[in-house]
């Protein structure tokens, strides 16, 4: 149960969730969108979100969206993340879903809920920054794509009013053998210590990396470092974790120390992958 | 501008319509048992994380703290009292799959959504759909095996 009041909105349409965000914003009610809420409930429940009104996309066409359009895979924000895991389209996103929470927890969170968490794992963004997806955002001036490699820096960054509709993904970058490594210090479901995810696209491996810092992200020079074959393996690793792009954590799950430890040990496993033990 | 931050509503529960009076912020967990005298589903976590509160929607397990009351208008829901004499809840008996019995009726709507879904559920679909249900007091060993017994009754197989 949550301490706070607040208006709960249930819009058909695109234009109808954004002209409501801007008519509840004027009226100084701190709308909030959600697509599975439970966020709204864990967070709001220890007043860490409070909104005076709740915009509910769960009921817009475009959100539910699932399915091939030519050349590309096409998901809505307001799917679940175990609706998106068992269509299979995406297989390097299905290995990173399975992974997120447990069953239960994912028949209701939705993917554009994860990407648009408040909560610093994210993961089910490391496929997409991989792909460079494509994201689709609704706002004031229509339904605009940007590449997510632009419009996520840390958190995806929308405008006031604006809200996640769709994802999109070249079917071809799906394709691409990929290693998907998630750990945890204990146990096998819940929250990462880290989570790496790697691609490799002709020979070059691309990654991307959740639990490390406070917030997901893929870095050119860590990936630049990695695929820099005149090194050795070791020396590979080496340079690539000495361009991690932000403090790494140091909490109760892992010491900083810790992290880099498993990190470094997670990069031996997904080179190993695809060029055998090496000479690290 | 109207205000309106509770409504009464009407939610489909063990294939019956009720009419309850919500707060848009009370859980679906808060009014099946405060609101609706339904306290089978066990608020223990409140948070996602322990599954003693999981109800059927639609067809799938959810956790009722995860959702809100008003979000389940218009979806068939399922609570532990809608089920009875089925496979699962005999099992349970049978395999002495529960001590304090707080987690079992989470286990219980777990259980009975993977059978009907996949009644021919393996055992890394089984780990899968389980891990989202916590026992302080089992060793998980004893709900396997009254899952496995109840899959294979389903199916006419010895348990
Ligand atoms: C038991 C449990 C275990 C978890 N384990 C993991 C884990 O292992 N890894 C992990 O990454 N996460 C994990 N999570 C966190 C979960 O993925 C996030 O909390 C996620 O935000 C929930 O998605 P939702 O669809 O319910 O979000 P919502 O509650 O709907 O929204 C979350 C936030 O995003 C905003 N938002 C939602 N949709 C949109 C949109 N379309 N456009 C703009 N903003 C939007 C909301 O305003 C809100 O601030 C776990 C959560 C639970 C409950
Ligand atoms: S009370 Fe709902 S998951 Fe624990
Ligand atoms: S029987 Fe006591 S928690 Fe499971």
């Amino acid at each position: 149960m949550l301490s706070f009041d607040f208006e709960y909105y249930k819009p058909a349409s695109i234009d109808e969730a954004v002209q409501l965000f801007q008519s509840l914003d004027r009226q100084g009610k701190n709308p909030s969108y959600i697509s599975g809420g439970t966020e709204l409930i864990t967070l709001g429940r220890v007043n860490k979100i409070v909104t005076g009104a709740v915009i509910d996309i769960k009921a817009i066409p475009e959100c539910l969206v699932l399915e091939k359009q030519g050349t590309q895979l096409v998901f809505g924000a307001a799917q679940s993340l175990t609706v998106v895991r068992e269509k299979q389209f995406f297989p390097l996103l299905s290995k990173a879903i399975v992974e997120i929470a447990d069953h239960t927890a994912r028949n209701k969170i939705t993917l554009g809920g994860n990407i648009c968490a408040n909560i610093i794992y994210r993961e089910a963004v490391l496929p997409l920054l991989l792909t460079d997806s494509t994201l689709a955002v609704a706002g004031l001036n229509g339904l605009i794509q940007y590449p997510i490699n632009d419009i996520f820096q840390q958190t995806l960054q929308l405008d006031r009013g604006e809200f996640l509709v769709q994802v999109i993904t070249h079917k071809q970058e799906t394709e691409l053998p990929f290693v998907c490594l998630k750990k945890r210090r204990q146990w096998d479901v819940g929250y990462p210590l880290l989570t790496a995810a790697a691609l490799n696209k002709n020979g070059q491996i691309k990654l991307a990396i959740s639990g490390l810092c406070s917030f997901p992200f893929r870095d050119k020079r860590m990936e630049y470092s990695l695929n820099n074959r005149s090194l050795s393996m070791k020396a590979r690793i080496e340079e690539a974790v000495s361009r991690i792009p932000a403090p790494v954590l140091n909490d109760v799950h892992g010491s900083a120390e810790y992290r880099v430890f498993v990190l470094e040990n997670t990069l031996q496993e997904i080179l190993a992958e695809w060029e055998g033990a090496g000479d690290a | 501008m109207h205000n309106h931050t509770s409504a009464e509503i009407t939610l489909n529960i063990n294939n019956e319509d009720r009419t309850v009076y919500v707060r848009n912020a009370d859980t679906l967990l808060y009014a099946l048992r405060e609101k609706l005298g339904l306290t089978g589903a066990k608020p223990g976590c409140l948070n996602g994380d322990c599954g003693a509160c999981t109800i059927i929607v639609d067809g799938d397990p959810m956790k009722s703290c995860l959702m809100l009351a008003v979000e389940a208008q218009g979806k068939s829901i399922i609570t532990v009292e809608g089920l009875q004499n089925t496979a699962i809840q005999t099992e349970f008996i049978d395999k002495f799959a529960f001590q304090c019995g707080y987690c079992t009726p989470g286990f219980i709507m777990n259980c009975h959504a993977l059978m009907t879904k996949y009644p021919d559920a393996d055992d890394s679909v089984i780990k899968d759909w389980l891990e989202s249900n916590i026992c302080r007091c089992t060793g998980y060993q004893e709900i396997e095996a009254a899952i496995k017994a109840a899959l294979a009754a389903a199916k006419g197989e010895p348990g």
